[in-house]
C-alpha cells in the first residue's frame, strides 16, 4: 500500500462511445479500474470488449467520452502514445516478426542504443531480469518462428513490460494456450499484480473470471450491464448478466435412434501438409440420426479425416462411401453437392471470404445452382432473400446482408457458416471445432443446432477438442491418436479416464485392463 | 503530461466509392505536383507544360485523335488487366500478349489466302488467340509448377519482341521493304477502316468499349465472376467451395491476354499497317495499361475514364517534346509518379488518419 494506491484510479473511462458503420460498437460505457487489480472484462463475441480497449491503447478514436489516467483527462493517440502513458496490450493474435530473434522483437522500434547501432548486452540483461522476476523465462536468441505459441506470448508481455508499461491489456490470452500454459500465465499475472502493476483482462470465459480477477465488468451489446467484485458473485450470475438471459449449461438430448449408414470409411490413409503419414488405415462407420465425436489431442489426424472426407485433401488408400456414392478423391464440389455439410477446422480463413459480403457468403457453395443462377448469371434478388432468410432463422447479428463479413463476430461468422452449410438438409456434417472460442451463447445456440439436424436425420461427425463438448453432444465417441483409430465407445458407456487414455495411445482393449 | 504525437490513424471498417475516388484523385494531384518539380529542373514552368500538355491533347482536333489513337490499346489492354487482377494473377504481360496479337494478325494479313471480306475478321480472331495463349503459358507455369507470374510475364515481354525482331528481320522481312526491318505492306483488305482525317481506326475503339462493358458484367453479374472474385479474395475458400483456382486463372489469363492481342491487331493494321520493330509498333501500352488498370481500381468500365486520362498524357508527351523541346520519356517519369503515389495512397484506403488538434 504505498501512493501508488492514490485515491485515483489507474484508468477510467466515461462514457466511451464508438460506432462503426451500422453498429454501436461501444455504448457510452463507463470503466473504473483500480491501480494494482485485475479486472475482468467479460462479454460475449461482439460485445465491444476488444473494441473498448482498442480506444484505450490509442488504435481507435472514441466517437465520444473521455479517458482519465490516474485522474488526468487524457487523449490517447495512437499505441506510440499509449506507451508513453505506460499502457502495454497483448493482443489476441501476435504481433512478432517470426524471422528475428526475441530480443529484436522486443527492442523492434525503440530508439535504443548509440546511433543506428544495438546494444545487445543491455538488452539481454534487462530481459533476462524481466523474465526472471515475472516467470517469463525464453531464450532471447531464439528466432519468434521457433518458438510455441505460449512461448510467443511472453515476448507479447515482455515486450510491454521493456517498454515499462504498467498497465497491461491482455486481449483473450488463454484462448490459444494448453492448461499446462494458462497456469503459468496465471502465475505470472499474480506477480506483475502483486509488483504494483494493472492488468484488464478480456475474456468470455467466466472459469477464467472466478480464478484470476478482482473485479469483472460485464459488457453486453456495447454497454455496460454490471461491474461487480469477483469474490460477490458466481458463474451462473455472470453468465446471466453476459447472455441476458437464463443459460442452460446442459443441453435437452434425447436419445438417438441410429438409422442407416450414411458413411462407410475403410483403411483410409492420407499425409499431412508435410507429406507425412497423418491417416494410417481409418475404418469407421456413421449412421442418420447419430453424432459420432472424434477425441483426440490435436495434431493426430483429426484435420485431415474432416479435409479428405469433405474432398479438401487427397487419400493415399482406402475408400469413404457415402449412401449416394463412392466419395474417395472426388472434388469438394461433387462431395458437397452429394450432400455433405464441412464446418472447417479454420471458419474464417478457410470457410469464408472475408471481403465479400454476408449475402456472398452465404451461397458460396450453392451459387451454381438455381434460383440464385440463371444462365450464366447471379440472381441478386434471389441471394437477397435468402440472406434475409438465413440471418432471421439463425440470428445473425448484422445491420443489413451487404456487410463485409470480416465485420462479423465470431459467434455471428459461425452462424453465417451453418447457416449456409445447413440449408440444403445435408445428410452428413463433418464439424470440426464447431464452438471453438465462440462465447456461452453462441456455444449452446450450435450444439442446439447440431442436435437438432441429428433429430432431423443427418449424421454428424464432430471433431472437437473440448471432451466436455464431445461428451455431452455424441451418441458415440471414437478416439484418434497418430493416426489410429484407438476404438470407439457408446458415449452411455464413456468414461472420461478411458477416453484420456486412448488420447494418449492405449488401444481401447489396453484402456479397459 | 506530454502530448506525444497528434496524428490519429485509424483502421477503416469499410470502404465508401467516394473514399476511393478521393484519394485517387488526390495521389494524381500529387504525381502532378511531382512532375511539376522536373519541368521547373529543365527550366520550364509547372503550369505552362501541364496547359500545353492540355491545350495540345485536348485543344484541337489533331490532339484530341492523338489521344484517341493512344487511348485504344490502353483501354483494351487495360481491361484484361483488370480482369486478371481481380484473380489476383499479377499480370505484367500485357506489352507481349500485345505484340503476339499483331504478329498473329501480321501472320493472316500477309501469308493466308482467304476470301478478302473475312481477313479483318480472322486477323481479329488470330490476334486474339496469338495474345491469349501466350498468357496462357505464365498462367499454366503457375498453375502446373508454382512458378511466379509477376517474373515469368514480364520475362515474357523480352522473349515476344525478340520473336518479332527475328521475324522482322528474317522470314518475314518485306521484299518491298529496301532492306529495312519491315514487313510488306499490309494488303488494302488487311487494312482497318479511320475516321477520315484522323488517325482513329474505330473498329477498334469500339471493340475496347463493348469489352469493358462485357468483361464489367462479366465479372460483377455472372457466375464466373463470383469465382473469379473468390479466387481472389481467398484461394482457400475457393479451395474449400469447390472452386478449381487453375481453371479461373487459366480462363482470366485467356480473357486477358486476347484483348491485349486485340490491341496488338489495332496497332498492326490500324495504325502501321505493316509489321515493324516491336518499339516502334507499341509506345509500351502494355506496361502503361497496368497503371490504367490500378487506377481504375480493378474495375473494367472505370477503364474507360482511366485510359481517356493516360491518352492525355501520351498524347502530351508528344507536344512536350514538339513545343517544349523536352524529351518524350518524361512521359514515363510522369506515368512512374503517378503509378508511385497510387500504390502509396493505398494505405490512405486502408486507414483513416486524421489530425488531432491540440487541447489544452
Amino acid at each position: 500500500m504505498t501512493e501508488r494506491h492514490s485515491i485515483h484510479p489507474a484508468v477510467e473511462l466515461r462514457g466511451i462511445v464508438k460506432r462503426f458503420p451500422g453498429v454501436t460498437a461501444n455504448d457510452r460505457v463507463d470503466l473504473i479500474v483500480r491501480r494494482g487489480e485485475i479486472h475482468c472484462l467479460l462479454g460475449e463475441n461482439g460485445a465491444g470488449k476488444t473494441t473498448l480497449m482498442k480506444i484505450l491503447y490509442g488504435l481507435y478514436q472514441p466517437d465520444a467520452g473521455e479517458i482519465y489516467l490516474g485522474g488526468n483527462p487524457t487523449r490517447i493517440a495512437s499505441p506510440k502514445a499509449a506507451l508513453a502513458y505506460r499502457i502495454g496490450m497483448v493482443h489476441q493474435h501476435f504481433h512478432l516478426v517470426p524471422t528475428l530473434t526475441v530480443e529484436e522483437n522486443i527492442v523492434l522500434g525503440l530508439a535504443e542504443g548509440t546511433g543506428p547501432f544495438l546494444n545487445p548486452r543491455k538488452t539481454r540483461r534487462k530481459i533476462a531480469r524481466l523474465a526472471q522476476e515475472y516467470g517469463l523465462e525464453v531464450d532471447a536468441t531464439a528466432k519468434v518462428w521457433q518458438l510455441t505459441v505460449g512461448q510467443q506470448q511472453r515476448v507479447e508481455i515482455l515486450k510491454a513490460l521493456y517498454r515499462d508499461a504498467d498497465t497491461l491489456i491482455m486481449d483473450e490470452p488463454t484462448s490459444v494456450l494448453t492448461p499446462q500454459e494458462v497456469d503459468g500465465l496465471f502465475g505470472t499475472l499474480r506477480t506483475l499484480v502483486n509488483d504494483g502493476l494493472t492488468i484488464i483482462f478480456i475474456t468470455h470465459k467466466l472459469d477464467e473470471v472466478m480464478e484470476i480477477s478482482d473485479q469483472v465488468t460485464v459488457l453486453r451489446k456495447g454497454q455496460v450491464v454490471a461491474t461487480v467484485e469477483t469474490r460477490q458473485t458466481n458463474k451462473a450470475e455472470l453468465a446471466r448478466l453476459m447472455v441476458g438471459r437464463e443459460v442452460v449449461f446442459r443441453l435437452e438430448k434425447r436419445s438417438g435412434q441410429p438409422g442407416d449408414r450414411v458413411l462407410e470409411v475403410r483403411d483410409l490413409h492420407a499425409q499431412n501438409d508435410r507429406g507425412l503419414p497423418a491417416l494410417r488405415g481409418v475404418s469407421f462407420d456413421v449412421r442418420s440420426r447419430e453424432i459420432l465425436g472424434v477425441a483426440g489431442v490435436s495434431g493426430n489426424g483429426q484435420h485431415e479425416l474432416s479435409e479428405v472426407l469433405t474432398g479438401m485433401r487427397r487419400a493415399t488408400r482406402g475408400t469413404a462411401v457415402l449412401e449416394s456414392g463412392d466419395v474417395t478423391n472426388r472434388s469438394a464440389r461433387d462431395i458437397a453437392d452429394l450432400g455433405v455439410a464441412h464446418v472447417p477446422t479454420e471458419r474464417i480463413r478457410v470457410g469464408t471470404v472475408p471481403n465479400m459480403t454476408i449475402r456472398e457468403n452465404l451461397i458460396l457453395k450453392r451459387y451454381r445452382k438455381a434460383p440464385f443462377c440463371r444462365w450464366i448469371f447471379l440472381n441478386e434478388k434471389a441471394a437477397y432473400e435468402n440472406a434475409c432468410d438465413a440471418m432471421k432463422r439463425y440470428e445473425i447479428a448484422a445491420p443489413h446482408d451487404g456487410v463485409a463479413a470480416k465485420n462479423l463476430s465470431g459467434g455471428n461468422i459461425q452462424r453465417m457458416l451453418l447457416a449456409r452449410e445447413l440449408s440444403g438438409k445435408p445428410r452428413l456434417i463433418v464439424a470440426a471445432h464447431p464452438t471453438y472460442g465462440l462465447d456461452v451463447g453462441a456455444t449452446e445456440q450450435v450444439r442446439q443446432v447440431l442436435l437438432d439436424q441429428r433429430d432431423e436425420g443427418a449424421g454428424i461427425l464432430l471433431i472437437s477438442e473440448d471432451l466436455d463438448e464431445i461428451m455431452q453432444l455424441s451418441d458415440r465417441i471414437m478416439v484418434l491418436f497418430s493416426g489410429e483409430v484407438m476404438g470407439v465407445v457408446s458415449a452411455d458407456e464413456a468414461e472420461l479416464e478411458e477416453i484420456g487414455l486412448m488420447m494418449a495411445g492405449s488401444h481401447r482393449r489396453e484402456a479397459m485392463e | 503530461m506530454r502530448q506525444p504525437t497528434w496524428l490519429q490513424v485509424e483502421k477503416r471498417t469499410s470502404l465508401s466509392p467516394w473514399v476511393v475516388f478521393g484519394v485517387s484523385f488526390a495521389a494524381i494531384v500529387a504525381a502532378l505536383l511531382a512532375a511539376g518539380i522536373f519541368f521547373k529542373a529543365y527550366g520550364v514552368s509547372p503550369l505552362r507544360a501541364f496547359q500545353l500538355i492540355i491545350t495540345g491533347a485536348l485543344g484541337s482536333k489533331v490532339g484530341l485523335a492523338e489521344t484517341v489513337r493512344r487511348t485504344i490499346p490502353l483501354l483494351l489492354c487495360g481491361v484484361g488487366l483488370t480482369v486478371a487482377f481481380r484473380a489476383l494473377f499479377w499480370n505484367i504481360g500485357a506489352e507481349g500478349q500485345l505484340l503476339m496479337g499483331a504478329m498473329a494478325a501480321a501472320g493472316v494479313a500477309l501469308f493466308v489466302p482467304m476470301p478478302e471480306v473475312l481477313r479483318l475478321p480472322a486477323m481479329f480472331v488470330a490476334g486474339f488467340f496469338g495474345g491469349a495463349l501466350w498468357a496462357l503459358i505464365p498462367a499454366l507455369l503457375k498453375v502446373k509448377l508454382g512458378i511466379n507470374d509477376v517474373i515469368s510475364t514480364l520475362m515474357l515481354n523480352y522473349v515476344a519482341a525478340f520473336v518479332m525482331q527475328y521475324l522482322i528481320q528474317g522470314p518475314w522481312k518485306g521484299p518491298t521493304a529496301r532492306g529495312f526491318a519491315y514487313t510488306d505492306r499490309f494488303p488494302a483488305s488487311a487494312v482497318l477502316p479511320r475516321i477520315p482525317g484522323t488517325p482513329i481506326h474505330w473498329p477498334t475503339l469500339v471493340l475496347g468499349v463493348v469489352a469493358a462493358v462485357l468483361a464489367y458484367v462479366w465479372v460483377t453479374r455472372t457466375r464466373q465472376g463470383f469465382e473469379i472474385r473468390v479466387v481472389g479474395e481467398n484461394p482457400d475458400a475457393a479451395h474449400y467451395a469447390g472452386i478449381s483456382q487453375g481453371k479461373v486463372i487459366l480462363m482470366v489469363m485467356l480473357v486477358s491476354g486476347g484483348l491485349a492481342g486485340l490491341a496488338g491487331v489495332g496497332e498492326a493494321a490500324g495504325i502501321h499497317r505493316m509489321l515493324l520493330a516491336p518499339a516502334k509498333l507499341s509506345l509500351g501500352y502494355g506496361y502503361t495499361a497496368i497503371i490504367v488498370a490500378w487506377l481504375a481500381r480493378r474495375n473494367p468500365l472505370a477503364v474507360i475514364v482511366t485510359s481517356v486520362l493516360f491518352g492525355v498524357i501520351m498524347a502530351g508527351g508528344d507536344v512536350i517534346k514538339v513545343s517544349l523541346g523536352l524529351p518524350f520519356q518524361l512521359v514515363n517519369v510522369f506515368n512512374g509518379l503517378i503509378l508511385f503515389f497510387l500504390i502509396g495512397s493505398e494505405v490512405f484506403m486502408r486507414y483513416k488518419v486524421a489530425i488531432a488538434w491540440r487541447r489544452r
